[in-house]
């Protein structure tokens, strides 16, 4: 067969970017792992999206205050799944409706963090590496930028960004995103400058190639790995700082907007007559931050072709 | 110092490097990892660099390619590419040299391929970048490289990626991407040393062959002077790194007048060796240099020496034959040879 012949049946050369990640698409759909976090976030996914075919209440409706007594909280009736919170409101309702504001709060701050960090980073680790001699003088700069922003503790930063924004939703999902971004951007530059040591980065120099193309089409594939294993881990923690803020009261005062962290503070005084009213939104986020935990891993091995098995 | 020797051809030179010195500086003490070496490459022909490790081999291939760091590095001399100063070259002018102009195999198979690329990408990526070619042009191009170093079924290995290749298939698919823009002159760094004895035979017929076969011209850079009989035509001995010897390949290989390299020979087996006669080791290792400023740096090692040889630096001379060498007790008197002629 000649050459031309079999490049005719060849079902083509594709970019290696686009094989790497048909590859690790390939590997993830056989992982149990991937699955079981896949199946957890998707779980989470669909009663965050279809929060209002779940249940036939309003989220924070206090329309059954009356049968909250001082020692007894309702629990699951006829009416009521799960019962009702020390509000009165429907706890199936709140929990569905929680859903859906941590993991819009979580994928919107990651988001952030992500795209400003990993920018940053590729920026500052791509100077650092093919940048020749003014190189180190821009990675040194956006490095020290990164410092000041990770001498802030996140919490201060959190709340100073709600003093300027006000109390509110964007405050939380804008500190939180910041916070994350010196982490993103440490983590990308750093296995971008190992990888700038590899012995491929010589050999693609010594063949001439563009300084854009050594950084985008072999330090990026390379580094990006353990950027997305963290903005995966990210969502987790970012679920989990959501409920944090909120239960600090910096989140949105609309009692409307159901929250599985202000749903614990609530839960504090009646722990005794109610577990439930902890245990359910405390394991509802703790499931959610192992579903993505799960699958940033998985991910992680995916992406790895030596993982292959 | 002398001008190394013309090739006997007297071609002009594609490749002349004078005086280079490359110092390292780190935490403000400067080694000098390579200093007055001299030696030119005409077009199509094939130049060895033999030396032991930290001889200062490589950092002299790097230096030519400019492909050293550019911080804690200082650079001196003169490395002209056909009448262009590469030293003193822009950035973006030498990426468009390398690849087209200057190739370079590295040492390492192993870590030389980028690990989540495919081999074709890879192969495609400097065609791309140096050749106007459609898509389906450089694929085919891509394969026919591949053939060509060797590989069998050449179009299902473009899309495979390098851990699924052996350690010689690598190197093969190494020197297909080097040679994939047809350069006029190819660096090879140690090509064969990180591979299987039986393997290192094979890749050196491939890489041979493709010179040959071409008009483009071989560095090879190796400590092995077995590599170097049966593809240079000319032979430079490097030792701390200076020159120590810089001769044709026949009369090097016939009678070695540097102590060091006489060292060499001395140390791998040949045919004409007597059954069970030992190989000689050059005693010592590569830490035991003095200084080239004041003494010969081999002297520690060297059978042959005296004291003058501790007393001052020897030069590179010319000794006949188109030989140069650097030492003050060379193995062929001058005188002797003038004799036998």
């Amino acid at each position: 067969m000649s050459i031309a012949e079999s490049l005719e049946k060849a079902d083509g050369l594709d970019d290696g970017g686009v094989n790497l990640w048909r590859g690790a698409w390939r590997r993830l759909r056989r992982s149990p792992t991937a699955w079981l976090g896949a199946v957890i976030v998707g779980a989470f996914l669909l009663v965050a999206l279809a929060a209002p075919l779940l249940t036939s209440y309003e989220p924070a409706s206090t329309q059954w205050a009356g049968q909250v007594g001082t020692s007894n909280v309702p629990g699951p009736s006829e009416d009521h799944v799960l019962g009702l919170d020390r509000f009165g409101s429907d706890l199936w309702t709140q929990l569905v409706y929680g859903a859906r504001t941590s993991l819009l709060y979580g994928v919107i701050s990651t988001l952030i963090g992500l795209v400003a960090g990993a920018t940053l980073g590729a920026v500052a680790g791509g100077f650092a590496t093919v940048g020749g001699r003014i190189g180190g003088v821009v990675d040194s700069a956006l490095m020290r930028l990164v410092d000041i922003m990770l001498s802030v503790p996140s919490l201060l930063l959190a709340v100073s960004v709600a003093a300027v924004l006000g109390q509110s939703g964007t405050a939380i999902v804008i500190a939180i995103g910041v916070a994350q971004v010196p982490v993103f951007a440490r983590l990308l530059r750093s296995s971008m400058l190992s990888q700038g040591q590899a012995d491929y980065v010589l050999a693609a120099n010594a063949l001439g190639l563009r300084r854009s193309r050594i950084v985008m089409s072999h330090l990026l594939p390379n580094s990006v790995g353990p950027t997305i294993v963290q903005a995966t881990l990210n969502l987790a923690t970012a679920i989990i700082e959501v409920a944090a803020l909120s239960y600090l009261g910096l989140g949105a005062p609309d009692p409307a907007i159901a929250e599985w962290g202000r749903m614990l503070v609530a839960a504090q005084d009646r722990f005794d007559e109610a577990p439930r009213l902890a245990v359910l939104p405390g394991v509802a986020i703790a499931v959610t931050a192992l579903g993505f935990t799960l699958l940033g891993e998985s991910l992680r091995e995916s992406l790895d072709p030596r993982s292959r098995r | 110092m002398s001008a190394p020797a013309t090739p006997e051809t007297g071609r002009t030179p594609l490749l002349s490097v004078r005086d280079l010195r490359v110092r390292f500086t780190r935490d403000g003490r400067t080694t000098t990892a390579v200093d007055e070496v001299a030696f030119d490459v005409a077009p199509g022909q094939n130049v060895a660099l033999v030396g032991e490790s930290g001889s200062g081999k490589s950092v002299t291939s790097l230096a030519v390619m400019g492909l050293l760091p550019a911080r804690g590095v200082e650079v001196s001399g003169s490395v002209t590419y056909d009448g262009r100063d590469l030293l003193g070259m822009r950035p973006r002018e030498l990426e468009r040299l390398r690849g087209p102009e200057i190739a370079m195999v590295f040492q390492d198979p192993m870590t030389s391929l980028n690990p989540v690329v495919t081999v074709g990408t890879q192969l495609d990526e400097v065609l791309k970048r140096h050749f106007d070619l459609s898509r389906r042009e450089r694929r085919e191009r891509c394969a026919d490289l591949l053939a060509r170093v060797g590989i069998p079924d050449p179009v299902r290995r473009l899309k495979e990626y390098p851990h699924q290749l052996s350690g010689g298939m690598r190197q093969r698919v190494l020197i297909a991407i080097a040679l994939a823009c047809e350069p006029r002159l190819l660096i090879a760094d140690e090509p064969t040393t990180a591979l299987d004895v039986t393997i290192q035979a094979q890749v050196l017929d491939v890489l041979a062959e493709l010179v040959a076969g071409s008009s483009t011209a071989l560095l090879l850079i190796t400590h092995d002077l077995g590599v170097v009989a049966g593809v240079c035509d000319e032979v430079n001995v490097m030792y701390a790194g200076r020159i120590v010897e810089q001769a044709p390949r026949r009369p090097l290989f016939a009678a070695p007048a540097h102590p060091y390299t006489d060292g060499l020979l001395g140390s791998i087996p040949r045919l004409d060796t007597p059954r069970g006669a030992p190989l000689v080791p050059i005693p010592g290792s590569p830490t035991q240099t003095l200084p080239w400023a004041d003494a010969c740096a081999f002297a520690p090692r060297c059978p042959r020496v005296e004291d003058d040889c501790r007393a001052g630096a020897p030069r590179l001379e010319a000794r006949g034959e188109g030989r140069d060498v650097r030492c003050f007790h060379p193995l062929v008197p001058t005188a002797t040879r003038k004799d036998l002629r």
